[in-house]
């Protein structure tokens, strides 16, 4: 029986192994890495200002993404509640995007302007004062936590080391621009931003 | 995508499944023809069980050709190789546009009866209720709560106050372009604490919650100045700019003395954002007929 000496031969077999698991990757993954679809931004995605930078960490912090989606799929079913479907170039600037794959909470891919910046604070701190039903746990300490500019200013280079198109006046205003500033202002002015590239028209 | 990244999409793919049948048909090639020549492969366990270097079993065999099989079909069928659509035409953009489209020949027509109405027969169908009820939890529930009570700064629906106006229309363009109510901050103006407590008092007396002393009543040329642009003289507000009636019962901040002086001192900025495109201009319509059903105040 042939399989016996790949069987047989451990560095044969890694080698083979190593080939079988890595071609679905390689044919379906690596030439992403190369597609303008998936690397160039969508039309009016610009990289975040540095208070919303600091807001899309808060999020990730807090992990929003464990109850909210920030994609949504092509099916007339979503796209009738929250905009218009995700398109890749829309998540180029996103370290790591934050698709989410569970829906406790909706969907916030598009959220941008859905409603005033005086409910987002008061939902985030007290959900339940707005939305009696939610089962959204609170967030007050937001307003107590300073965004911390030295730290954006690193964030910032790093970034533009990485490729995002940061210009250094940018950089070097970034911690005037978020001195001063809640982490409830910067993650307010984060989910405001989401998904006002393009209008929701239907 | 680059030609280059097609091709190699392509040749990997093809590649990979001639390199699957290759090598399921390697494997399975030569094994025992005749019963007793089988071999064993030499390992023992509890001192005399055996195993077989038997072939795997014909129809285990099979179903890796039936899957190859199905991938080459799918690949002909559906896009997968490179640039290669696929015999179907089959995307998901385009499987989007076929539902959208399916959607709208379905719903349309049903649209366009309601379209045809005018609001007080929206108010009294029971579809355009029911579509309207269903608009309604989709986009209001959030800020005006399920019950459509509102919450402290989101007005409730159920009651007979409008801020911005009952009318069609006016319920109407507050759906489509939203609304943006500025109450200015007066602490400043009113100089004092004493100053403040006093129009409280003043503002609280006109819905006859509390009993003007002679301080408060003496607040009336400030009221006068400082407030009745917005909510008129006598204060019963205007629903131009959406200055809440100050004459009636419902406190949109809070109707307590407290509420009332902070909405003096420091201001409110209540927002409606607009929702005319995610709406759409029909649907707007439903929407303002069931929004004015649920007021105490709606002509039945």
């Amino acid at each position: 029986m042939r399989h016996e000496k790949i069987e047989k031969s451990v560095n044969l077999m890694m080698v083979l192994i190593v080939l079988a698991v890595s071609v679905g990757g390689i044919v379906e993954i690596v030439p992403l890495m190369f597609s303008a679809e998936a690397t160039e931004p969508a039309e009016g995605i610009e990289v975040y200002s540095p208070l919303r930078l600091a807001g899309r960490d808060v999020y990730v912090r807090e992990g929003c993404y464990n109850c909210h989606s920030q994609m949504v799929r092509p099916f007339r079913s979503e796209t009738e509640r929250y905009g218009p479907y995700t398109t890749a170039g829309e998540t180029v600037y996103d370290r790591p995007f934050q698709f989410g794959s569970k829906r406790t909470g909706p969907d916030l891919a598009r959220v941008g302007g859905r409603y005033s910046d005086a409910w987002q604070r008061l939902h985030l701190e007290d959900p339940r004062a707005l939305v009696p039903e939610s089962n959204m746990p609170g967030y007050p300490w937001l307003n107590a936590n300073m965004v911390d500019p030295e730290l954006i200013t690193a964030k910032l280079k790093t970034l533009q080391l990485l490729g995002d198109p940061y210009t250094d006046e940018q950089i070097a205003s970034a911690a005037a621009e978020v001195e001063g500033k809640t982490e409830m202002d910067a993650i307010v002015a984060y989910l405001q931003g989401l998904g006002t590239n393009r209008s929701n028209r239907r | 995508m680059a030609a280059f990244w097609q091709w190699f999409v392509a040749g990997g793919t093809i590649l990979f499944v001639i390199w699957c049948v290759w090598l399921v048909s390697w494997s399975a090639k030569q094994g025992p023809q005749n019963v007793g020549d089988e071999e064993l492969v030499g390992h023992k366990w509890d001192g005399d069980l055996e195993e077989w270097n038997n072939p795997a079993p014909k129809w285990w065999l099979y179903l890796y050709f039936i899957t190859i099989a199905w991938a080459v079909g799918y690949m002909i069928l559906f896009p997968g190789i490179g640039a290669f659509e696929g015999t179907l035409g089959w995307s998901s953009a385009k499987q989007y546009d076929d539902e959208m489209a399916a959607a709208a020949e379905r719903y349309e027509p049903i649209y366009e009866r309601f379209a045809e109405m005018d609001f007080q027969e929206r108010m009294d169908d029971p579809d355009a209720q029911r579509l309207g009820a269903s608009l309604y939890a989709s986009y209001c529930t959030t800020c005006h709560g399920s019950d459509a009570r509102g919450a402290v700064g989101y007005p409730n629906l159920t009651d007979d106050a409008w801020i911005w106006g009952s009318s069609e229309e006016q319920i109407y363009t507050t759906l489509m372009q939203g609304r943006n109510a500025i109450m200015p901050q007066l602490g400043a103006a009113l100089g004092s604490d004493a100053g403040i407590d006093n129009m409280t008092n003043y503002v609280l007396s006109l819905s006859g919650a509390v009993e003007a002393d002679a301080a408060a009543q003496a607040m009336q040329p400030m009221f006068v100045a400082l407030c009745s642009a917005c909510h008129g003289t006598d204060g019963k507000g205007n629903e131009l700019l959406g200055s809440p009636n100050l004459t009636d019962d419902v406190w949109l901040y809070g109707g307590t003395a407290e509420d009332v002086r902070y909405t003096i001192e420091n201001g409110r900025n209540g927002i409606m954002p607009a929702h005319g495109d995610l709406l759409g201009e029909d649907r707007a319509r439903i929407l303002a007929a069931y929004v004015a059903s649920l007021s105490d105040d709606s002509p039945e």
